[in-house]
């Protein structure tokens, strides 16, 4: 048989048949030679040899339920502790009555972390979704919260000044004016507030019993110190980065700084300090909450990790990409939040979330300041005379929560690489 | 000196470190005026036009752009950027921003100009470097020709009085060279005031009013195209002219 060629096109063979398909793969990387034949087999009954052994254990004559550890004692696992503590390991010394509470936060949560993960979803609408799911969050939480008049000032300042220079050069100017109100009212507000001529009014939303941050625990602490400590950590370590990098030698000087301290010392370190000496510089009778103090520390922490990272990202960048800016007359702002920091950000995503997946997992060093997160909980339920003797069962549950949670971040990591460099690859 | 003259260079040195990189610049341009500079690798061309829109700083001297004086003043730096446009060796495109938010994206933050105003132009200079189709790609999708003409295009999306080209053809493959002369060369015909250090010394005779050479930071000699091919009197500037055009 001949194949017909057209003129000026050459034929597209197809592939070798040797190397297609299933039996061509395993052929190729299984058994490619006699070693790598023989190590193929020779792993392959090792991994089925663990795997029966595990699943002996694990599953076959496993306990499910039973009364007390004794009843669990000669068989396999003994996941009737899970059965009987698991509520304890998810939520720590919540008021037991009260778990609804701790599980609709974790719930909101994850579905605020999940919407906001979506790349259609970044644009203005991600700031409602973070403000009503923290809200509620902490309601649940809390039960009941307190809004100082000095924060809504605050918030109003805040949002004012970045409406004024973020849209500054491109607003009508009634949207200009009506952020140059909002932070004027701020401003002033806060300086009448200081001054003691406002009261200290505060709104109270009671919606359940109060419970203090010292009754939390589990998994909701976690998800909480690790969310809210990057999230807020990641714009302070992205100013941090690009103070490094500015031409004052102050600003350099004070970034360089903190960086270098911050992540000369560990964070275990960083916490009792913030536990145990902050309070001796307060006035006495002021405390600020534990809880707070922790994910201040882990945010200062976390900061200087990020910044690190981020630097990286930005000595990346051809300089050409600041000559092109530089030379279309953009400002310094202009520059950095437009082509930049977009372009930085890109190539610096598998560090970031490998960062943050640590720093997922290094929220259970509050133990020492006596907050319970997820991991410590598992631990404590392991102290009950009654159950004693199965720390394997709790540390793999607990193993088994914390890969779900840092898996689930390696994928979206992957996915955001994919995502955000459609188009722009050749 | 010309009255109208648009760029005014007087005694300009710089040095990097010890290195004198330019020695006592007097240049003098002419609104509408088409200068292309030529000289050796390092002999400070590149550096001169970099001068003019601050990307580099001069440490004496008077550069005059449009009347504004160059100093440390951000105001006066943003205002002649506003007005010089400049095209690099390597584009320089954003490769996160599809070709018509690259075009758009100076005359909206710099200029404050509405989207809508702001794409009618850029679609407008598309066609006009014949690339409208490319509009919504990304840098990274288009050859190396069609990223030098949407830079191109870029910097004119700013109606700048003035444009610098920066080496624009010498990161090209061959065969992309002419489709981004023909379209300086079209601009130039426009009467677009223009600075470009090139090697292209076919571009030099076709549209130049002044061919300039520089050597080792001076210059050293300036001439009508003609005169300047022909009748070169400078010998820096016979031996370079004889290495460059040796095969062409």
């Amino acid at each position: 048989m001949t194949d017909v060629v057209p003129t000026g096109e050459r034929r597209q063979l197809a592939p070798p048949v040797l190397d297609t398909g299933v039996m061509g793969w395993m052929r190729k990387n299984l058994f490619s030679s006699w070693a790598n034949g023989i190590t193929t087999v020779v792993l392959l009954v090792a991994i089925g040899w663990m795997l029966s052994w595990f699943l002996e254990w694990a599953l076959f004559t496993a306990t499910f339920t039973a009364p007390n550890g004794q009843a669990c004692r000669g068989h396999g696992a003994c996941w009737a502790l899970i059965h009987e503590k698991y509520r304890y390991i998810f939520f720590g010394s919540f008021p037991y009555a009260q778990h609804w509470r701790p599980l609709l936060a974790v719930v909101t949560m994850l579905a605020m972390l999940v919407s906001s993960a979506d790349r259609r979803m970044w644009n203005s609408r991600l700031i409602w979704i973070w403000a009503i799911g923290s809200f509620i969050t902490f309601l649940l939480m809390f039960g009941v919260l307190s809004f100082p008049i000095s924060l809504f000032l605050t918030i109003a300042a805040v949002v004012g000044g970045i409406g004024m220079s973020v849209r500054g050069a491109i607003a009508e100017p009634v949207e200009l004016n009506a952020w140059r109100a909002l932070a004027a009212i701020g401003v002033i507000g806060l300086i009448l507030r200081i001054a003691g001529v406002m009261p200290a009014w505060s709104l109270t939303i009671a919606a359940f019993d109060y419970v203090e941050t010292g009754m939390w625990g589990g998994l909701p602490v976690t998800i909480i110190l690790a969310t809210y400590g990057l999230v807020f950590a990641f714009p302070y370590g992205v100013l941090l980065a690009l103070g490094r990098r500015s031409k004052l030698p102050l600003i350099k000087g004070l970034c360089v700084g903190f960086i270098e301290l911050i992540r000369g010392v560990p964070l275990i370190s960083l916490l009792i300090m913030a536990s145990v000496m902050l309070p001796l510089f307060l006035p006495q009778g002021t405390s600020i909450d534990k809880f707070l103090r922790a994910l201040v520390a882990v945010i200062l922490f976390a900061g200087a990790y990020i910044a690190e990272i981020i630097r990286g990202g930005l000595q990346s960048l051809p300089k050409g990409q600041f000559e092109a800016a530089d030379a279309m007359a953009l400002s310094y702002p202009q520059k950095t939040i437009l082509i930049i920091l977009p372009q930085a950000l890109r190539v610096v995503i598998p560090p970031l979330i490998n960062t943050f997946i640590g720093f997922f997992k290094d929220t259970s060093l509050v133990l020492i300041i006596g907050i319970f997160d997820f991991l410590n909980t598992a631990n404590q339920a392991l102290v009950d005379p009654n159950w004693a003797g199965f720390p394997a069962e709790v540390y793999l549950f607990a193993a088994f929560v914390y890969f779900c949670f840092c898996f689930s971040m390696s994928r979206y990591s992957k996915y955001l690489e994919v995502e955000l460099n459609k188009g722009t690859r050749r | 000196m010309a009255t109208n003259s648009v760029i005014e260079l007087k005694g300009v040195n710089k040095w990097y470190g010890q290195f004198h990189v330019l020695s006592d610049i007097n240049l003098s341009v002419k609104e509408g005026e088409k200068i292309v500079v030529c000289g050796p690798s390092g002999s400070g061309k590149s550096t001169l036009i970099r001068c003019i829109n601050r990307l580099e700083e001069h440490q004496q001297g008077d550069i005059v752009v449009h009347g504004v004086t160059l100093s440390n003043d951000v105001k006066n730096i943003e205002a002649i950027r506003r007005e010089v446009g400049m095209v690099f060796q390597s584009f320089n495109l954003f490769p996160h921003l599809t070709i018509l938010d690259n075009l758009t994206l100076a005359p909206i933050w710099v200029k404050k100009m509405p989207k809508k105003e702001a794409e009618e132009i850029a679609m407008g200079l598309l066609k006009r470097v014949r690339i409208p189709e490319q509009a919504n790609k990304y840098p990274g999708q288009l050859s190396g020709g069609q990223q030098q003409r949407v830079a191109i295009a870029r910097a004119l999306c700013m109606r700048p009085k003035i444009m610098l080209f920066d080496e624009p053809t010498s990161a090209l493959d061959p065969e992309m060279v002419k489709e981004v002369l023909d379209v300086m060369v079209e601009l130039a015909k426009e009467g677009m005031t223009m600075i470009c250090v090139t090697h292209e010394m076919g571009f030099a005779r076709a549209v130049a009013d002044r061919v300039i050479f520089m050597d080792r930071g001076e210059i050293v000699e300036q001439n009508e195209p003609e005169e300047f091919f022909a009748h070169p009197k400078n010998e820096r500037t016979k031996t370079f002219l004889g290495q460059i055009l040796h095969h062409g």
